[in-house]
């Protein structure tokens, strides 16, 4: 995966959570995700798609959630509140959007964030495409993005 | 100054909405897409909106072009994660006044709006 593409998450992510969250977040080295593996208990996920194709996914443990949620909303709320949800779609949708947009010279739209909260939860992503984990340490947990993204083939028939 | 508030999160809506209640603002309607805000403007008549671009149903930017059509005047500012140059074009072209990147500070939503409303009131 092009250097360019988890430059631009990781700023964003910091950007985000620094501005809207108030926490600010360490980056520990990306990682390689070889294989299909557990996610955290609480994941946003963004689809991209046009010049570069994909995901972005921000797991996070319950209880990270659940604090970073807090400080984001200003109240607590209860995994099973559909606020909790939207709150952690909209920071995915911030990270995802802000990173999208750094990206100069690709044009790509964002979904609408999907959220998935359970236990040992998996997130599987395409195969043909490389995922790389990033490991985010901040004073209220610890948590991780995956981004697994490539640019879009070429429609031959369409040049 | 009645303001309209059109995002599909509940989250985004409850940080602009504290925001403005901050600056006085507390007549305040929300709609969670544009269909749902087209239903809604009519009867409120806002004197603002702050629009979302990415919604389901229908898109800010669709609500943007479809308001547009019957109100020429009411101003509107795009609050959005959409930060490339050639979509801020593409909104200003399709009647926004003002455009707001998320994350945002509350300053910065509070001068976007104070200048939003005062390059409305010149130029009436």
């Amino acid at each position: 995966m092009d250097a360019i593409y988890i430059k631009a998450f990781v700023e964003s992510i910091s950007n985000v959570f620094t501005m809207m969250v108030q926490l600010p977040i360490e980056i520990n080295a990306p990682t390689l995700r070889k294989e299909t593996s557990p996610s955290f208990d609480v994941s946003g996920i963004i689809g991209l798609s046009g010049d570069i194709v994909g995901s972005c996914v921000l797991s996070f443990p319950k209880q990270t959630a659940l604090k970073i949620v807090e400080k984001f909303c200003g109240q607590l709320y209860e995994p099973d509140d559909p606020d909790f949800a939207d709150a952690i779609g909209e920071l995915t949708n911030m990270v995802s959007g802000g990173a999208k947009g750094s990206i100069e010279g690709k044009n790509a739209s964002i979904s609408c964030p999907s959220v998935i909260i359970g236990e040992g939860h998996t997130v599987a992503i395409r195969q043909d495409t490389p995922c790389v984990v990033i490991p985010c340490s901040t004073d209220l947990g610890d948590f991780v993005i995956e981004i697994a993204i490539k640019e879009a083939a070429v429609n031959v028939a369409a040049a | 100054m009645k303001i309209m508030l059109i995002d599909d999160s509940k989250t985004m809506r409850n940080i602009q909405k504290a925001v403005l209640k901050q600056l006085g603002h507390t007549e305040i309607e929300e709609a969670c897409d544009g269909q749902d805000a087209m239903s809604k403007v009519g009867a409120f008549a806002p004197d603002l909106l702050l629009v979302d671009w990415n919604m389901p149903i229908m898109d800010g930017i669709t609500f943007v072009r479809t308001f547009r059509k019957t109100n020429k005047t009411t101003p509107m500012i795009m609050v959005t994660t959409e930060s490339e140059k050639a979509r801020v074009i593409e909104a200003i072209k399709a009647g926004v006044n003002n455009y707001i990147v998320k994350p945002f500070t509350p300053d910065l939503l509070c001068q976007r709006i104070n200048e939003t409303m005062q390059k409305i009131s010149s130029a009436t």
